[in-house]
């Protein structure tokens, strides 16, 4: 209701060319897409079979046998970690989905006003006290190790982070004056969430899908470290890195080599989300 | 006091610089205010910016803006270059020699400190006395905005007070410092009319009681005729007129003052004669 | 039709505020208004942040509810019907928001954004005929048609707000409140989008419900004018009487506190 009169003065207007973000969105985008890449060539092509053990080869270093040595069973580590990547993604991105999806429509949900706000923030915030690592092992103990052991226990720890982002950036639309026009227009709630707030807000999602993906390739990895992962003879990374312990003077291109897959991932998405974010931030679209 | 000089600022843009202030040249004496008026994108608060030295890093400037500068021991006047000064300088000039008024106290303010507190802030930073002697001073400068009920006020924290009342705790942080010239941009834009009233009433009394120099931005020609001697007209950069404020508004010689001047509503515009309503017509 | 087309009485809202310590206390933002708007006429309401007059319009416009009172628009108590019945008459009232950036959705085409009321109609035109009627919408406030294909960012703030007209005229509407309408623009354009507004009176017969706190706006457009003070409408008339003989001292200390050029010359007196 106050005279806003006026906008800050001149506006720059960056257009085309570098904006900010670019060079996140260009390393972050590459590394990504190499990984996507490798994960899939591994579903019909790798160097060995990672799951063939040759035990009169084991422990063999990089370039000895294969691009990156062999492990303490004789099985090529480049193939383990190719199949890994694919291995370790789909669960990342199954559990990302299952927290993007439930995480969001709580969100648009609890912005929309409805009654059930306070219960499910409440929910969530019970959801978020719970570690994805305690609940893997509670979950395994009542399932058993495996897959969706990873997949639930991951992507619940999600829902919560996922609502929240959702439920501040849709408020934000909520209380735009096209919202107001809109039910002008007649329009319900859920029609306006699925026309006005969530094209507006799916950039932030896009962004907290990335940043959230790095975060559940580092917990998988952390629970197949533990055990609690896909189980044996699927390589994953985090197992990878568990079996080199024992061979860590040996042989410690065992424990490299997943160990630089897993920051190299998280690096690469952490700066692919970096790179959106600031591509998508809407102070600095707003501007022009 | 204060004199802008051929003053360009440029930003880099997609198709080469943009020249968002381009060659403007003004001078405020000591004890006069200025009012620089234009549409918004006119450059108006680029200009107050580059005055303080708080344009953007990637602002490219020519020209020069130089303040008379007295607290060097040995000369009477010194004249120094705003633009050519370091970042260091520049602390020393912000607050004690100018002091800034903004448009939203709300964003201007700490909304975790009280008033007092933020007004003592500013004191001590740059003046070597006591918590208590900074809280007496701070209780006169509240006194002197008018603020009702000063001793209350010094321990309220931004959210606790209204629009106006943020607007001359801004004030009374500006002259905290005891600076010569006072830039208010748009210092009343985001006030009720009534309020805009009161806080004008006490910018005119800070020029004529203590002698500062002030520069009074805005879009609105009504704040800029009762609150200035001079003004300075702005479109897209450029000054398209300058001159004594009753003058300029009364016979501008600029065609953009002149349908300035015929956009006000019919209301602002009485004392220049009587004017007809908008007629409903062309939409153009 | 005979008598007002929008007619209010003593309407009150009050909203529960929790104060310190969970107590709750009560705000009565609109205190017992009453008013009436003939049709084809400007009704202004005028009053300083915090008075009530945009609760009143959201009232007027049935996106929130009064605690007591009626509004009656075309003979019907808005709030005394159906929510179908509501969501039939919304097609009579339509509203102008205050901020052009605010009040388009960036990721709708214009033509996407000035259809939008017409979900209110049940024989909305598809296709073809729907494009050419916003085509005609926006050419009415003076745009060009194929405005329809380009986003809200390729415009001023001017032009967004005729383009929020478009919109709120597509369902040929009875009524229209402006919220503020002209605030957040140049005095240039907002002088053009007046005279928009009161050209458009003239060809449609509109009526005009215009919320704002500047008078010297409700000086260039309104036949009437309502004060508005604490959430009580403290005086109402016809805009010249209220403006060049206003008999309450809130409606003085309003007039005069209006900065005009008046005050030319009058400086050099007082220092």
């Amino acid at each position: 209701m106050t005279a806003l009169a006026k906008l800050p003065g001149p506006v720059l207007r960056l257009r085309r060319g570098w904006r900010p973000g670019s060079a996140a969105l260009l390393i972050g985008g590459i590394l990504t897409a190499c990984l996507v890449g490798i994960a899939l060539t591994s579903l019909v092509w790798t160097p060995e079979d990672p799951a063939r053990m040759r035990i009169l080869q084991k422990l063999k270093g990089p370039l000895v046998s294969g691009l990156l040595g062999t492990d303490h069973l004789g099985r090529d580590v480049a193939s383990m970690l190719m199949r890994g990547a694919f291995n370790s993604l789909t669960t990342a991105f199954a559990a990302v989905a299952v927290g993007a999806v439930l995480g969001t429509l709580a969100g648009v949900a609890a912005a929309a006003g409805s009654k059930f706000d306070a219960v499910l923030m409440r929910i969530c915030d019970a959801l978020f006290a719970l570690p994805p690592i305690l609940s893997a092992i509670m979950l395994g103990a009542l399932l058993g190790p495996g897959a969706l052991t990873a997949i639930v226990a991951i992507g619940v720890f999600m829902i919560p982070v996922f609502a929240r982002v959702t439920r501040g950036a849709a408020m934000q639309i909520w209380a735009r004056e096209y919202i107001m026009a809109a039910r002008m227009a007649g329009k319900g709630t859920a029609r306006i969430t699925v026309e006005h707030v969530l094209p507006n807000i799916a950039g932030q999602i896009i962004v907290q899908v990335t940043i959230q993906l790095a975060m559940a390739i580092l917990t998988e990895a952390g629970l197949s470290f533990l055990g609690l992962g896909l189980p044996p003879p699927a390589p994953t990374w985090g197992r990878m890195l568990a079996e080199s312990q024992t061979y860590l003077l040996q042989a410690p291109h065992l424990a490299l080599a997943p160990g630089l897959a897993i920051a190299v991932a998280v690096l690469g998405l952490n700066l692919l989300g970096d790179g959106l974010a600031a591509r998508l931030d809407p102070r600095r679209r707003q501007a022009s | 006091m204060l004199a802008i000089r051929n003053l360009s600022i440029a930003f880099p843009g997609p198709d080469g610089p943009v020249r968002v202030v381009d060659d403007v040249s003004v001078e405020v004496g000591r004890g006069e205010s200025l009012g620089i008026v234009g549409e918004s994108g006119s450059g108006k608060s680029m200009l107050s910016l580059a005055t303080i030295g708080l344009l953007p890093k990637s602002a490219r400037t020519s020209g020069e803006i130089l303040l008379e500068s007295k607290d060097i021991p040995g000369k009477d006047i010194l004249v120094r270059n705003i633009l050519a000064m370091g970042e260091h300088e520049l602390c020393g000039l912000r607050g004690r020699r100018i002091g800034m008024i903004f448009q939203e106290p709300m964003t201007a303010l700490n909304p975790a400190m009280t008033a007092g507190q933020q007004i003592a802030e500013g004191i001590r930073l740059h003046r070597r006395i006591g918590r208590a002697e900074a809280r007496a001073e701070a209780l006169r400068l509240l006194d002197r905005v008018r603020i009702p009920d000063p001793s209350r006020r010094i321990d309220s924290y931004p959210h606790e007070m209204s629009g106006g009342q943020r607007q001359r705790v801004g004030i009374a942080i500006a002259l905290a410092l005891k600076p010569d010239l006072l830039i208010a941009d748009e210092p009343t834009t985001a006030l009720d009319v009534t309020v805009q009233k009161e806080i004008l009433d006490i910018l005119d009394e800070l020029v004529a009681d203590l002698g500062l120099s002030l520069i009074l931005i805005s879009h609105d020609l009504g704040v800029i005729a009762r609150s200035t001697d001079r003004t300075l007209v702005m479109c897209r950069g450029r000054a398209v007129e300058a001159g004594p404020t009753e003058t300029v508004l009364r016979h501008p010689t600029a065609q953009y003052t002149r349908d300035l001047i015929a956009a006000l509503p019919r209301r602002a515009r009485a004392g220049l004669g009587d004017q007809p309503r908008l007629a409903a017509g062309g939409t153009r | 039709m005979t008598g007002p087309l929008l007619s209010i009485e003593t309407l009150t809202r009050d909203y529960a505020l929790r104060g310190k310590g969970g107590a709750t206390r009560t705000l009565r933002a609109v205190d017992g208004v009453s008013l009436a708007v003939e049709p084809g006429s400007v009704f202004a309401v005028v009053g300083e942040s915090g008075c009530g007059k945009s609760t009143l319009a959201r009232i007027v416009m049935a996106l929130d509810r009064p605690t007591s009172g009626t509004v009656r628009l075309g003979g019907d108590d808005l709030f005394a019907l159906g929510p179908k019945a509501l969501a039939r008459k919304r097609r009579d009232f339509q509203m102008v928001f205050q901020d052009p950036y605010g009040s388009l959705n960036p990721r709708h085409s214009v033509g996407r954004i000035v259809a939008e009321p017409l979900h209110l109609l049940d024989d909305a035109p598809r296709g073809r005929e729907r494009r050419a009627l916003v085509a005609r919408a926006l050419e009415d406030v003076g745009l060009p048609g194929s405005a329809a294909e380009r986003y809200p960012h390729e415009f001023s703030g001017g032009q967004r707000q005729r383009i929020a007209i478009a919109r709120a005229l597509i369902t040929n509407p009875k009524l229209v409140v402006a919220d503020e309408a002209v605030s957040a623009l140049d005095l240039s354009i907002q002088a053009q989008i007046l005279r928009l507004i009161l050209s458009l009176r003239d060809r449609h017969g509109l009526t005009v419900l215009f919320i704002t706190h500047n008078i010297g706006v409700v000086d260039e457009i309104a036949d009437r004018v309502g004060v508005m003070q604490a959430g009580r409408l403290v005086e109402t008339g016809p805009v010249r009487e209220v403006l060049d003989h206003p008999r309450e001292d809130y409606t003085r200390t309003l007039l005069a506190a209006e900065p005009t050029l008046a005050v030319l010359g009058q400086r050099k007196r007082r220092a």
